[in-house]
């Protein structure tokens, strides 16, 4: 019999893992009032990385000194609590599927190294643009949309729309 | 009655505890959903994987029909939820920055973070490059300040900006999603497939 070529990983069902996705988003909204987030944790840690090098610089800073407080570390944040909870819960997931392991996931036409820098230089872009924006596809986009947003659903528009745009430079990466 | 915390149906002190069950929750559907995989997030940019397509429209809209009921029903009160605020440029800038660094790196925050969970080395490097770009933001903050403060229109919502009805517009988007769904299978029928 013709052995069937399949992926080395099988994921839930997208419209499963969407479904219990926006029934999360429904909860935190319920609970907390706003939505899910990531790049904001990054924020908490870059803001305490500057503070502790050079306290004052951060005070100085006209960017850094919004998130700076003499009696409240930037750390002891409900979106730094929620970013701790994703690495535990993808942890749980990835260790019940077996995926755990120390690998660099790249397409066979490129090297390694190729693929590091690419996702280096892409999380510059991403960080630099998350904060113009005030969120990244998680609390801008898929939040912002959960209540009708203009701003969410025009972010994401951006997002995906400039990512097809650029999708043809970038093809060696990834096809 | 909610939001709850706001509302103080639940105390304040809970908001750290409830933030690591929701971020548990949070990072297990990513990964599950193959989020903490680069080369399946960038199937939707080429056609040969439409998981995130799928995925981020299914949660959106469940959300949106989701929270109108509730707001319906009288559970929640809809106007006392955050509604992100509009920046028109820099939620356009910022966007389509973004966009290239997805295409380029192939994770957002998000699933980059729970790709770092299971031992993606290519996350971490995605994760430290964010950080770096959160640091050159804001060193250089007066250059991009009039544009993150620039052209603010409120926290706004289609319904203010559009002056559409609500239930209207999510049936709307909710057959658009449906055409769009079948109409990805169709793309990938015919895109050449890509193992990984």
């Amino acid at each position: 019999m013709k052995e069937k070529k399949q992926n080395r990983h099988v994921y839930w069902n997208p419209y499963f893992g969407g479904f219990l996705l926006g029934i999360l988003i429904i909860v935190t909204f319920f609970i907390t009032g706003r939505g899910l987030g990531a790049s904001g944790a990054m924020k908490s840690s870059v803001v305490t990385i500057v503070d502790d090098v050079s306290h004052e610089h951060a005070e100085q800073s006209a960017y850094y000194s919004k998130f700076v407080n003499s009696d409240k570390s930037p750390m002891k944040n409900w979106i730094v609590f929620e970013t701790l909870g994703v690495l535990i819960g993808a942890f749980i997931s990835g260790a019940l599927a077996g995926r755990i392991g120390w690998r660099v996931q790249h397409s066979p036409k490129i090297t390694r190294r190729r693929r590091l820098i690419f996702a280096f230089s892409g999380g510059i872009l991403f960080g630099i643009g998350a904060q113009i924006a005030r969120g990244c596809t998680s609390g801008a986009a898929l939040s912002g949309m959960a209540v009708l947003s203009t701003g969410g659903f025009i972010t994401m528009l951006a997002i995906f729309g400039t990512a097809y745009l650029f999708a043809y430079f970038f093809r060696k990466n990834w096809i | 009655m909610g939001p709850l915390i706001p509302n103080e149906l639940i105390s304040f002190e809970w908001s750290s505890i409830i933030a690591i069950i929701i971020g548990i929750c949070f990072g297990f559907i990513l990964e599950a959903s193959g989020f903490s995989s680069s080369r399946k997030l960038a199937g939707v940019f080429y056609g040969y994987d439409f998981a995130v397509l799928k995925v981020f429209f299914t949660a959106a809209i469940v959300s949106l029909i989701g929270l109108l009921y509730m707001d319906y029903l009288g559970y929640v009160d809809m106007s006392s939820l955050y509604v992100h605020p509009t920046y028109l440029w820099g939620a356009i800038i910022g966007g389509a920055i973004m966009g290239i660094g997805f295409v380029a790196g192939g994770f957002c925050p998000g699933t980059s973070l729970s790709a770092v969970a299971i031992g993606k080395i290519d996350a971490i490097f995605n994760v430290l490059g964010i950080m770096v770009g959160i640091f050159i933001f804001s060193e250089l903050y007066p250059l991009f300040e009039p544009i993150y403060n620039g052209y603010f229109q409120g926290n706004l919502t289609l319904i203010d900006s559009l002056g559409v009805n609500p239930y209207w517009f999510v049936f709307i988007l909710t057959v658009g999603a449906i055409v769009i769904f079948a109409a990805s299978d169709m793309i990938r029928k015919r895109v050449k497939k890509v193992f990984y």
